[in-house]
């Protein structure tokens, strides 16, 4: 993949995420904060391909670190959301 | 190095663009309350798409290493975000951010150990990627890690400030850039380390002298900052789950913090760099305009009476309702008023509690009937026919000063006009001044009232005097 598709791609996600919460009300803030903040735990699939293929012990243990990190990030950011949002469903 | 498991690189892609689109579909769902619960769900179907494919990835072949990361990683984020209170969340947030941020760095780190002692091969454009993934996840880390510590109470809500702070954070910035153009050119792992560690020092730096009042508006930056550094290791791992998932990230968050700040009618650069930061100045001239003034306390039967007999009463929630967790008792005396044929609202400030629609969630939690739940803009105009307006628990969001003192460090932001009503009742723990670090003038207005102890207590004691009223 070249740099320019990898430009391209960034240019126009970045279009989209300003696109789709252009309308949020106040109350959805919080949520959609720790909504979005699940969603950049993506980076566990780079933290499992470095570890995939790590060589030496220091990358390992590095990649270990970041894939515990991210992993973190993934299954708390989205349990917490949606603890958040049942709440604002029971009314 | 492949193994039988494995699909090829083309195939892997296309998973990825199936979960870029649930991930986009997710945050617009997210941004609307009915759909917003699906949204989280579908962006988590998503999520578990891009991850579950990438362990066919045809490079990866230490299954064991991933697999015993993710269990840890799993245990800790399932018990976390179990356990944590609703009053808590913010510093939950904060705390996912921050180890997101690290991933980001560590992955960076990594790849720099791998591929750098090559000699010299590197592209540019990938130990650019790398560089700057390793200085922004670890600003985030560092950073968010201050934030949970000050809304913990580890470390003083207040904002912490030495002397030439601004000169010293510009000057560390400057080193920490030349160790990355050092790192880059070299190829030297000690350049590296020295970048992430003086990263870190600046995330900290960056965060310590920022108020507690502020913090949603920090991490919501910061949130924005690790979906960056998530995006630039897409860079240089040339992957379109990463690079699509954390810009969008990196996009929407950047849009939220700026909404943030207008919902308190604060601009970014005066989040990071103004009012609160200089906050002694102000700060002080402010607490000595209120000093030897005189405040007025009440019981709670005087006040319960005062409740009982009025015709319409707005109810003032904030974090100390929250935090004495008296939401249940609240709604119990709003109930028992009601019986009386009181008209009960609730007014909710865009930043009460301690990030926007905390308090939304909370009073979800106690079951509070939505219809009753006002915006400041739609309540405000209702205050000068209001009988009784009850503060349990907000501060600043209350603090007349926003509106009348130029030099106050809340000056601008819009508040709950209480002091327009009849009667104000205060509830409160004691007169230290709120989160921000200022005194309110509320509480020597002549109409308020001040009814002391814990918010739980001060309810519960005000449902036992309506129900005798």
């Amino acid at each position: 993949m070249s740099l320019l598709n990898s430009i391209t791609i960034f240019v126009l996600a970045v279009f989209i995420g300003f696109e789709i919460i252009s309308k949020v009300p106040a109350m959805l803030h919080t949520p959609l904060m720790s909504g979005t903040n699940a969603i950049h735990g993506i980076v566990l699939v780079g933290a499992m391909l470095v570890a995939g293929s790590a060589d030496s012990t220091l990358e390992q243990v590095l990649a270990f670190i970041a894939v515990v990190f991210a992993t973190v990030n993934v299954v708390g950011g989205f349990l917490v959301t949606d603890r958040m949002l049942e709440m604002f469903k029971r009314r | 190095m492949t193994t039988p498991l494995a699909l090829s690189q083309t195939a892997i892609n296309f998973t990825y663009l199936v979960a870029a689109v649930l991930l986009i579909v997710g945050i617009r769902r997210l941004s609307a309350p009915p759909t917003a619960r699906s949204g989280n769900v579908i962006a988590a179907v998503g999520m578990t798409i891009a991850i579950v494919f990438t362990f066919l990835d045809p490079d990866i072949d230490k299954y064991w290493l991933i697999a015993a990361g993710m269990t840890v990683g799993t245990v800790v984020g399932v018990a976390s975000a179990r356990v944590v209170k609703m009053t808590a969340i913010p510093q939950m947030v904060a705390l996912f951010n921050g180890v997101g941020g690290g991933a980001a760095a560590l992955v960076a780190a990594s790849e720099f150990h791998r591929l750098a002692p090559a000699g010299g091969h590197l592209a540019g454009d990938d130990i650019g990627a790398m560089l700057f993934s390793a200085l922004i996840g670890s600003i985030s880390f560092a950073g968010s890690l201050v934030a949970f510590a000050k809304l913990q109470e580890l470390l003083p809500g207040r904002p912490i400030v030495f002397g030439a702070q601004q000169g010293a954070n510009a000057a560390l910035f400057a080193a920490v850039v030349a160790c990355g153009a050092l790192a880059g050119a070299t190829e030297d792992g000690l350049w590296m380390v020295l970048l992430l560690v003086g990263a870190l020092l600046f995330g900290m730096l960056l965060v310590l002298p920022i108020g507690g009042a502020d913090m949603p508006v920090v991490i919501s930056l910061l949130n924005a900052f690790t979906g960056l550094a998530a995006a630039s290791t897409g860079f240089v791992l040339e992957n379109t789950a990463l690079i699509i998932g954390g810009t969008l990230v990196g996009a929407s968050g950047t849009l939220l913090t700026i909404l943030m700040g207008r919902a308190m009618n604060r601009s970014l650069a005066n989040v990071l760099f103004g009012a609160f930061g200089a906050a002694p100045v102000g700060g002080a001239a402010v607490a000595a305009s209120t000093e030897g003034k005189s405040y007025r306390e009440i019981t709670a039967e005087d006040a319960a009476v005062m409740l009982a007999y009025a015709n319409r009463v707005v109810i003032v929630p904030g974090y100390g309702l929250a935090v004495a967790q008296a939401q249940h008792a609240v709604r119990e005396l709003a109930d028992l008023l009601e019986k009386r044929s009181v008209d009960v609202k609730y007014a909710i400030h865009p930043v009460a509690g301690r990030m926007p629609g905390h308090m939304n969630v909370l009073l979800a939690e106690a079951n509070v009937p939505y219809p009753q739940l006002f915006d400041m803009e739609d309540i405000n105009p209702e205050f000068p026919s209001t009988d009784v307006a009850l503060v349990i628990g907000a501060n600043d969001v209350t603090n007349p000063a926003a509106r009348s003192v130029p030099e106050s460090p809340i000056y601008g932001m819009p508040i709950l006009n209480v002091d327009e009503a009849a009667n104000v009742v205060v509830l409160k723990r004691s007169m230290s001044p709120g989160f921000a670090g200022i005194d309110n003038d509320l509480y020597y207005n002549p109409k308020t009232a001040m009814l002391f102890g814990d918010a739980k207590s001060s309810v519960e004691k005000l449902v036992a005097g309506v129900k005798a009223a």
